[in-house]
């Protein structure tokens, strides 16, 4: 089909500059109320881009545009896509942006071809079969890029969620909260274990308050971290053992026999300064308002 | 008083594919527990049942779904959940629901534990066809 080929990419080329002005004058008047997100004279640059593009690729003679010859311009479709996934732009009105190119160009080739019905039905085909691709391979790209937000978004939190905090000389804590199945527990275990290496800490604090269910899998996690601390050299407590926690792990038939186990992180902190043999003392001179000096208490 | 809304009570299919699904089952049988007035205590097992269950259907089964089905009794409100597999099926269920028995480096309590959980349990199997657990818990 190398005649109609040229055709199609010898309109584009030859009613470029009036095929921008009413594609450009479509996209504004469907898309009014995106004025914010987009300056005209950035749609404009886009949409002349795509035409010098679309031009030579169709010339190539083959509608398929996942071959080489259509790669400047998906690279180009990409490249838009992805900015307005940032810039707030839904699927279809990022896909409509090819779209909207259908009623301006079948306007030119109709206006060139119309005494040819024949040649211009095969010319329409061809442009649409290109631009539907084109237009479905913008919201292809749209929800990878999604994907990758949401991807890291989870690693990102994975992180967050997982602080291992000093709370004195030895003794480290892990609020642990959210839900805990496999890839967290394994960021979770590895980055205690990894502190307890950095800080020589003799006891680690487990608190799971912030863990809403506690079933074997999160039980045998927490067995086992409790195991290879043990084995560097520091000892566990968990900590924040609600009262229906502790009735389902018992009717679970988990064993938590061998850890020691309080109720709450201020709890476990108690023990821990007792292991290192430290008392919390009230300061006779000072009241337990904030601020007050203790001067005029004697 | 907790508010019973139409949609608490219609019965609800979810599949379970991936790990995630088992965060999904729980927070829709969490949500309808909630919803059927059962206590904080009560809530927990039957959440903790769910994914003790919806793991195995997981690991063990090779996938499969789970139905959350709210019943009524003799005037008793209950939650019914069904865990379904066409996975490789148990061959001795007794000794699968020996306290510590695992085929998957586990501890060995999930069905155990389920039953132990819940106030109804019936386990149903067979090698090459599948599994399938009922359980319920009655306010
Ligand atoms: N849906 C299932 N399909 C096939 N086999 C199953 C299924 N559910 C359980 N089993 C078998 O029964 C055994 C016991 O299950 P159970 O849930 O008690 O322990 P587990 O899953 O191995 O460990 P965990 O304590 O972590 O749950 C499993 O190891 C497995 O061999
Ligand atoms: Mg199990």
């Amino acid at each position: 089909m190398a005649a109609s080929g040229t055709t199609l990419s010898d309109i584009v080329k030859r009613h470029e500059a009036d095929l921008l002005v009413d594609w450009v004058a479509a996209l504004r008047a469907a898309d009014a109320r995106r004025d914010d997100l987009i300056r005209e004279s950035e749609l404009r640059e886009q949409c002349r881009e795509f035409l010098s593009l679309f031009g030579p690729a169709v010339a190539a003679g083959t509608d398929d545009v996942r071959t080489a010859a259509w790669d400047p311009v998906r690279e180009l479709l990409a490249g838009i896509s992805r900015s307005r996934a940032q810039q707030g732009f839904s699927p279809s009105e990022i896909a409509s942006f090819v779209f909207s190119v259908k009623r301006p160009l079948f306007a030119r080739l109709r206006q060139e071809l119309g005494g040819d019905g024949g040649r211009l039905a095969d010319e329409v085909m061809a442009a649409t079969a290109a631009l539907d691709q084109l237009g479905l391979y913008t919201t292809e790209v749209y929800q990878t890029s999604r994907e990758d937000v949401i991807r890291r978004q989870q690693q990102e939190m994975m992180e967050l969620s997982t602080p291992v905090v000093k709370l004195w000389d030895g003794v480290l804590a892990l609020p642990m909260i959210g839900t805990l199945d496999s890839g967290r527990t394994q960021v979770v275990m590895e980055s205690l274990l990894q502190r307890i290496v950095e800080t020589g800490a003799e006891i680690a604090i487990l608190d799971i308050t912030g863990v809403p269910t506690v079933d074997t899998l999160v039980a045998q996690h927490l067995l086992k971290t409790v195991t290879a601390a043990r084995l560097m050299g520091a000892e566990c407590i968990i900590s924040g053992i609600r009262p229906q926690i502790a009735q389902t792990i018992v009717h679970l038939g988990v064993d938590l026999q061998g850890v020691l186990t309080k109720a709450s992180l201020a709890d476990a902190f108690a023990v821990a300064m007792r292991r290192k043999g430290l008392r919390v003392v009230k300061d006779a001179g000072r009241g337990s308002d904030v601020g007050g000096r203790g001067l005029d208490r004697t | 008083m907790p508010t019973t809304s139409p949609d608490a009570a219609r019965a609800e299919t979810l599949s379970i594919a991936v790990e995630a699904d088992v965060v999904r089952v729980r927070q829709a049988v969490r949500t309808r527990a909630a919803a059927l007035g059962f206590s904080i205590v009560d809530q927990t097992k039957v959440v903790t049942a769910a994914s003790e269950l919806a793991r195995n259907t997981l690991k063990h089964g090779g996938g499969g779904h789970c139905r959350v089905e709210p019943v009524t009794a003799g005037g008793r409100v209950g939650l019914r959940l069904v865990f379904e597999d066409q996975g490789p099926g148990i061959p001795d269920v007794r000794l699968a629901l020996t306290d510590g028995y695992t085929t998957g480096g586990g501890m060995g309590l999930g069905l155990s534990g389920s039953r132990r959980l819940m106030t109804d349990f019936d386990l149903w199997s067979e090698v090459g066809k599948g599994t399938r657990v009922t359980v319920a818990k009655w306010k």
